[in-house]
């Protein structure tokens, strides 16, 4: 599937940024369209359809979320990513909240760029096959246990009665990434920052992904498992495949972002 | 060598110990004299009747040679300066002089004039009338004379030699006058070793004292002065020497409590400032420097997977991206830190806050004999706050509450209620710009304790300035000039001189010019400031219509803030604890609420008590 063409938007002010995007992708085949005003990349993404958007947040004519509400406003069904130099949890969560399908904290490297790409248009693929087969959901999407909750389409959390929180990866995360080579966990006792990387799978295809933490919080247990079958986490990613138990650590407040798991591609 | 302090003090000791002196000497040597003076009036006295006595015989045998002989060999007594005996008519008839011997005196001479003053010879004398002291020359020394008269008896008339009648009184006198040559002396020495006993001890005093004062005063307050040239200079960390248990000793260690209280405010402030600072920096930082290191990064990194064939350039493109790497974190460490005083607002019953707060403080409520009364409204929905934060407000009031109370005991009311209420009287503006976008809220004239809008105005040719209350409607403007509507008005930016009068509206009440700001996010003020009026119109808010607020009111029983401070309760480093606070608590409360959209506001009575009010708004925009 990644023979197709590729069509991507980069929105960024800054062109040396855009001419870098523009490089890495022309590399892997893929076109990029560049424009540094969320004004004009609206008017492109009404004229042309395409499979993804690498957004800014901070742009001079209007930010990053409001380009999401016009997007939406204006019935454009294109997914974004969004990136930003001014990389707060804030920024993280509240893109996500708002309907970008990802998020990426400048700097970023080549590959860095390359894995949330190739991330958005694997999801973008998923997405439309199962609006194309929604009659036979199953048949593509394992559905995540109804009282779970989850950080985007990546991350899932699960409230314990204990109070610790337990932290996995979607299938759906799994599904866009491929077939997981190795897992790199953070150690025991380490602070996870909702939106900012927990985890890192490196893909069979070599690409390292990252795994933004549903929930803030402090690991106690780890799923050491994991780190010699990986494989568990594809066969089984709610139960058995879990990744993390955290003692949270502003829940009530962290809870708001973190969505119920009826439709994931919401 | 001697500072102010010694010198004062020693020149009004020595003054006092002058005068003590002077008095004490005078008396001593007057008593001195009036003794001694005495004593030799008895003894000659005595040494005269011996005298008389010593006569009487050869008197009465009338042997003039034997008289003569004994008053001869008196006289020759070195302190006696001459003895006579005269007779009833004033001549000398024995005298230890015998040249003297046949003179007259004259009754009238001064010597005489005790007893005959009217020509009438007097019968009986005191001891303190027939003596007499004079001097010859005002520089000789003095000489006592004394006049004992020698009086008719029996046996005189009846001796065989019948020279007196039986009718004469008075026979005669007897007149001895002695020199004082010698008390005078004494007396005068013993005047000049109390001089110089007093010169001496006050020489003395002073010296002592000088050493003393130096030692007590003079060396600690300069090592107190020192101190505070470095502290001023900027070193809190120094501290003064134990300068032992006086008042200076304790005055050295609350100046080392005081200097170590101010370098942890003033880390505190530089902490918080930092911190303020450092947010608004970091998000320009971030942005600024991760754009052009995404720049450097990218093509680094992109360079990197093309070159796995070249090993040198390799390794060194794994140096750049290696190193760029590390400014990615640098910046993220920026923003982790930024991250922290953001407020995180969640759902939350301001009653559990309200009890956490008091079970932190349940000790110190105890101590101070502090009963809190509660009035908790049943039905209050949840409110978007930062619980932990909103925890510090209350802390911080009743912390402040049971300050204000002291160890007598009292009464802390809190009392919470959910109130409607329309923007007009309520709400606080924060923030005015002029066209150009200078800020105009001015933090050093206050009004409530609130920074106020600052306008320069042109009244008719003459500058002046207008700060707006900042509670929209309120309107307690400070004018320094009385305005009118019909005056000429010019309403200007103090930073830029751009006019703020709207050119198209005027003030629908008196039809004076009227100002138009702008608040950023939040539409524009307009209103009028003239004397007579005070109309104020804020579109944003009107707009919106009442909203609704949870009500919290902390009332103490305490000891009230006076009027003055009254402006001042939220700068800070305001504090009326002197060294027990450090003056950050009410500007703590005043920055969390501005967060979350808060009104505080206080009245307080002196010796009564203070009641603060917090709004804390239902729905947040």
């Amino acid at each position: 599937m990644e023979k197709q063409l590729r069509t991507l938007l980069a929105i960024d002010d800054e062109p040396v940024i855009l001419d870098a995007i523009q490089r890495v992708c022309s590399a892997e085949g893929w076109h990029v369209d560049t424009v540094t005003g969320a004004t004009e990349g609206l008017e492109l993404a009404r004229k042309k359809s395409y499979d993804l958007c690498l957004c800014d947040i901070m742009l001079p004519d209007m930010d990053g979320f409001q380009f999401l509400e016009k997007l939406h406003e204006s019935g454009i069904d294109l997914a974004v990513i969004m990136t930003t130099g001014f990389a707060t949890i804030e920024n993280a969560v509240k893109s996500l909240d708002m309907g970008a399908i990802d998020y990426l904290p400048k700097p970023f490297t080549a590959d860095e760029v390359l894995s949330a790409l190739y991330r958005g248009f694997r999801y973008v693929d998923l997405k439309r096959r199962h609006e194309e087969n929604t009659a036979q959901v199953d048949s593509i999407i394992v559905p995540c246990p109804t009282q779970y909750r989850h950080l985007g389409y990546q991350s899932w959390m699960h409230l314990d009665f204990d109070g610790s929180v337990k932290v996995g990866a979607t299938y759906l995360f799994l599904a866009v990434i491929g077939s997981v080579k190795s897992i790199k966990l953070q150690p025991l006792e380490a602070e996870i920052i909702q939106g900012f990387s927990c985890a890192e799978f490196e893909a069979e295809d070599e690409l390292i992904h990252q795994l933004m933490a549903p929930i803030s919080g402090q690991i106690i247990r780890i799923n050491e498992q994991l780190k010699d079958e990986p494989s568990i986490l594809e066969k089984d990613p709610y139960f058995e495949g879990w990744l993390y138990v955290v003692v949270p650590k502003d829940l009530n407040y962290e809870l708001k972002y973190v969505s119920g798991c009826h439709n994931i591609f919401a | 060598m001697f500072s102010k302090i010694s010198l004062k003090l020693i020149s009004t000791i020595s003054l006092m110990a002058i005068l003590i002196f002077s008095g004490f000497a005078y008396y001593s040597i007057h008593t001195q004299d009036t003794l001694l003076l005495n004593q030799i009036k008895n003894f000659v006295n005595a040494e005269s009747e011996t005298i008389k006595n010593s006569t009487k015989v050869s008197m009465l045998a009338n042997d003039r040679e034997v008289t003569h002989e004994i008053i001869k060999t008196i006289g020759q007594q070195p302190f006696i300066r001459q003895v006579r005996i005269l007779n009833k008519e004033g001549k000398v008839i024995y005298a230890a002089d015998s040249s003297q011997i046949g003179q007259v005196l004259d009754k009238k001479a001064e010597a005489c004039y005790s007893c005959h003053t009217s020509d009438q010879p007097l019968t009986r004398l005191s001891i303190s009338k027939r003596i007499r002291i004079y001097r010859l020359h005002p520089d000789s020394s003095r000489i006592l004379g004394i006049i004992n008269p020698i009086y008719n008896e029996p046996s005189c008339w009846q001796a065989p030699c019948h020279a007196h009648p039986r009718s004469q009184k008075i026979l005669g006198v007897l007149d001895l006058t002695v020199c004082l040559k010698s008390v005078d002396n004494e007396l005068n020495s013993a005047k000049k070793h109390m001089a110089l006993f007093a010169l001496f001890s006050i020489f003395g005093l002073a010296v002592v004292l000088g050493i003393l004062v130096k030692q007590i005063i003079g060396i600690p307050v300069k090592k107190l002065s020192e101190a505070t040239k470095i502290v001023a200079s900027g070193n809190f960390s120094y501290k003064i020497p134990e300068l032992g248990n006086d008042e200076l000793g304790v005055l050295a260690r609350s100046f080392n409590h005081m200097t170590q209280k101010l370098a942890e405010a003033r880390q505190q402030l530089f902490q918080s400032d930092k911190m303020a600072s450092l947010g608004r920096l970091a998000a320009g930082v971030a942005h600024e420097i991760n754009n052009p290191l995404t720049g450097i990064l990218t093509y680094a990194s992109f360079l990197l997977k093309r070159t796995k064939d070249q090993p040198d350039i390799h390794r060194d493109l794994e140096v750049i991206v290696r190193e760029t790497l590390r400014s990615r974190e640098i910046v993220k460490g920026l923003l982790d830190f930024a991250r922290q005083s953001i407020p995180k607002k969640v759902k939350t019953d301001i009653h559990q806050v309200i009890e956490r707060a008091l079970t932190v403080l349940e000790n110190q409520l105890t101590l101070y004999h502090i009963q809190v009364e509660k009035h908790f409204s049943p039905d209050l929905p949840q409110i978007l706050i930062d619980p932990n934060q909103m925890q510090q407000v209350f802390t911080n009031l009743i912390e402040n509450a049971y300050q204000a109370i002291g160890k007598k005991g009292g009464k802390i009311t809190i009392a919470t209620s959910l109130t409607r209420l329309s923007p007009y009287g309520i709400l606080q503006i924060k923030q005015a710009l002029c066209p150009k976008g200078h800020e105009l809220m001015d933090q050093e004239t206050r009004i409530d304790g609130l920074p106020t809008v600052k306008l320069k105005l042109r009244v008719n040719g003459k500058e002046t300035f207008v700060y707006l209350d900042p509670i929209y409607g309120k309107n307690r403007n400070k004018l320094e000039l009385p305005v009118h509507a019909d005056d000429k008005i010019e309403i200007l930016c103090p930073k830029c001189n751009i006019s703020l009068i709207d050119p198209k509206e005027k003030c629908p009440r008196c039809d004076a010019p009227i100002y138009v700001l702008e608040i950023p996010g939040k539409g524009e003020l307009r209103g009028c400031f003239t004397s007579e009026c005070s109309w104020q119109y804020w579109d944003y808010v009107e707009q919106q219509g009442p909203r609704d607020y949870i009500e919290i009111k902390v009332s103490d029983t305490g000891c009230g803030i006076p009027p003055e401070i009254m402006d001042k309760i939220f700068d800070p480093f305001f504090t009326t604890k002197g060294q027990e606070g450090n003056g950050l608590g009410m500007a703590v409360i005043w920055g969390i609420l501005e967060n979350h959209e808060g009104i505080i506001s206080v009245e307080s009575q002196v010796n009564k008590g203070t009641t603060f009010t917090i709004h804390l708004p239902v729905n947040v925009r």
